[in-house]
């Protein structure tokens, strides 16, 4: 298993916008450079993006939270 | 006058309006984020209420909470600051059904004045100048033609549902605009869900230049302009009163053309008429009107003498304006700077972090607002505005010199901030001569990225 981690902190996002379907659902398939979520920093919006691949993602931090920087975003099998 | 008001907003600018109202009397409160718990407003104020989490929606925009604290704790009244509720026209609404005094114009004012179609025709209505457009929306390209026997070429495109520079379009030549009108059209529709347009001239160099304006809701009186060009991704980095580009007659006309505006809306409060003004052609045209106290507010009140915060204050009281126009005059010069939380050598990325030492600027002529204090953890959740430095000298040049010698003074410890390039900027010929327009700094960073590097 291995994690992806949060960047920086600020606000986790899971989708481009509120409308809109989420980036990745859990148990979808990831690969390196996939767009994951979001971070907002001080007003400006960072795309997570992943640096490992797996087959089945799970969400460990939810829409709209806030996150620490190093903070495991979600794990990836 | 108030008895006891809740200050709706954080940092420096909840800081700023606290003084305000200890200054005249009145009892203070404070609302804050979990991630605010410790900030300078919460200490600073008299009492302080917990609102919700750190994302503003469920804290600072959360109306129904920030009048929830108002109610507990026996305020009369309310000011929305700038930025989150300040010009939401149902929160002004919802203070006033709640019995409280919203320090601000009322529901009605903000409607109109965010409306951008129906401030165009106040405006116009007013006497003061619109840029060449249509009057209203434009719901058909046979209709468009016409207007564009007014605007020329470029043109722009905006949606009339639209904002935040979303759903603009400009084209250049007949052609251009045939196949962008349609296109703008359906996108508004798919976007907002109202296809209506309405069209602009763009104006190729111009400079940003409002004025301040203060109204009891019967008379109006105007506190000379501010220039506002030095700007980043439409972000005003550097503001300065009064512009060096108007000539006296010029100035006499933009400010009253601003007063007949807050006269003919009836305006309460303090309030901003921006303008573009185009050197070339001499001319200035209404952009919009923000009914609310803005972020460089402080240059006006250091020419003026004024403390535009203390008259929102008394006016919302219920006093009429204290100050007659004949009392206002300019003297000196004064320029603000925006000590944001951002790396200038790496694109201006945020910078979040805890202030690990701090030394503030003082001596003569100089002002500093800001919530710093060492040991300060600067949140990740709000905008990057640390700290607002304004300097006042007896003419320009005095006033870069001033602020050359208070940025130098100024140590902020910790985290990156846009100090470099303030210091960069003052160093600049061109902005020395104050040779700018809007879009004037977005070539130069481009240009001077090496010079940022601090």
């Amino acid at each position: 298993m291995a994690q992806i981690l949060s960047p920086l902190p600020g606000t986790f996002y899971r989708s481009s916008a509120p409308d809109q379907p989420p980036f990745k659902a859990d148990g979808d398939a990831v690969a390196v450079g996939d767009v994951i979520g979001l971070i907002e920093v001080m007003k400006s919006f960072h795309e997570v993006k992943s640096e490992v691949a797996g087959s089945n993602v799970r969400f460990v931090a939810d829409n709209e939270e806030p996150v620490m920087a190093g903070a495991p975003l979600a794990e990836v099998d | 006058m108030l008895k006891k008001l809740l200050i709706a907003n954080r940092g420096e600018i909840a800081v700023r309006i606290i003084r305000a109202a200890k200054d005249l009397g009145i009892a203070t409160v404070a609302v804050h984020s979990v991630a605010d718990a410790e900030a300078l407003h919460v200490q600073l104020a008299d009492e302080a209420v917990d609102i919700g989490p750190p994302a503003p929606k469920k804290s600072y925009l959360n109306a129904e909470a920030l009048l929830k604290a108002a109610k507990d704790t026996g305020c009369d009244s309310v000011h929305p600051g700038y930025g989150f509720l300040a010009e939401n026209a149902s929160f002004s609404d919802a203070v006033a059904a709640a019995g409280l005094v919203f320090v601000g114009p009322s529901g009605d004012a903000i409607r109109l004045m965010g409306d951008k179609v129906a401030a165009r025709s106040a405006a116009a209505a007013a006497g003061v100048p619109v840029v060449p457009g249509s009057a209203g929306r434009v719901d058909s390209i046979e209709e468009a033609r016409e207007i564009l026997l007014e605007t020329g070429f470029p043109v722009m495109i905006k949606a009339a549902a639209g904002g935040g520079g979303r759903g603009i379009r400009i084209a250049n030549t007949l052609a251009e605009f045939e196949q962008a009108f349609p296109q703008a059209r359906a996108e508004a529709l798919a976007a907002f869900g109202d296809g209506g347009l309405y069209m602009e001239k763009v104006i190729g160099k111009a400079r940003h230049i409002e004025v301040q304006v203060l109204g009891d809701g019967n008379d109006a009186i105007h506190c000379y302009e501010r220039e506002c060009s030095l700007q980043r991704r439409r972000q005003k980095v550097w503001e300065e009163a009064p512009s060096k580009a108007l000539s006296e007659r010029q100035r006499e006309d933009l400010c009253a053309s601003a007063v007949s505006l807050a006269r003919a809306v009836g305006y309460s409060g303090a309030g901003t008429v921006e303008y573009l003004y185009d050197d070339a052609a001499e001319r200035f045209y209404f952009i919009e009107m923000n009914t609310r106290i803005q972020v460089e507010h402080p240059v006006t009140e250091a020419i003026t003498g004024i403390d535009l915060v203390a008259e929102m204050l008394r006016i919302a009281g219920g006093e009429p304006l204290r100050i007659k126009q004949r009392d206002v005059a300019i003297k000196g010069h004064a320029i603000e700077v925006r000590l944001n939380a951002e790396d200038p050598a790496r694109d201006f990325a945020p910078f979040p972090g805890q202030i690990s030492d701090l030394r503030i600027p003082g001596g003569p002529g100089v002002r500093f607002d800001s919530m710093l204090y060492p040991g300060y953890q600067v949140p990740p959740f709000y905008d990057s505005l640390l700290a607002k430095l304004i300097v006042h000298g007896e003419t320009r040049e005095a006033a870069i010199a001033r602020l050359v010698r208070a940025l130098t003074e100024l140590q902020v410890g910790g985290l990156k901030t846009t100090k470099p390039l303030f210091l960069a900027l003052a160093a600049d010929p061109t902005v020395q001569e104050g040779d700018v327009h809007t879009r004037w700094l977005e070539g130069w960073l481009s240009e001077n990225a090496a010079k940022l590097a601090g």
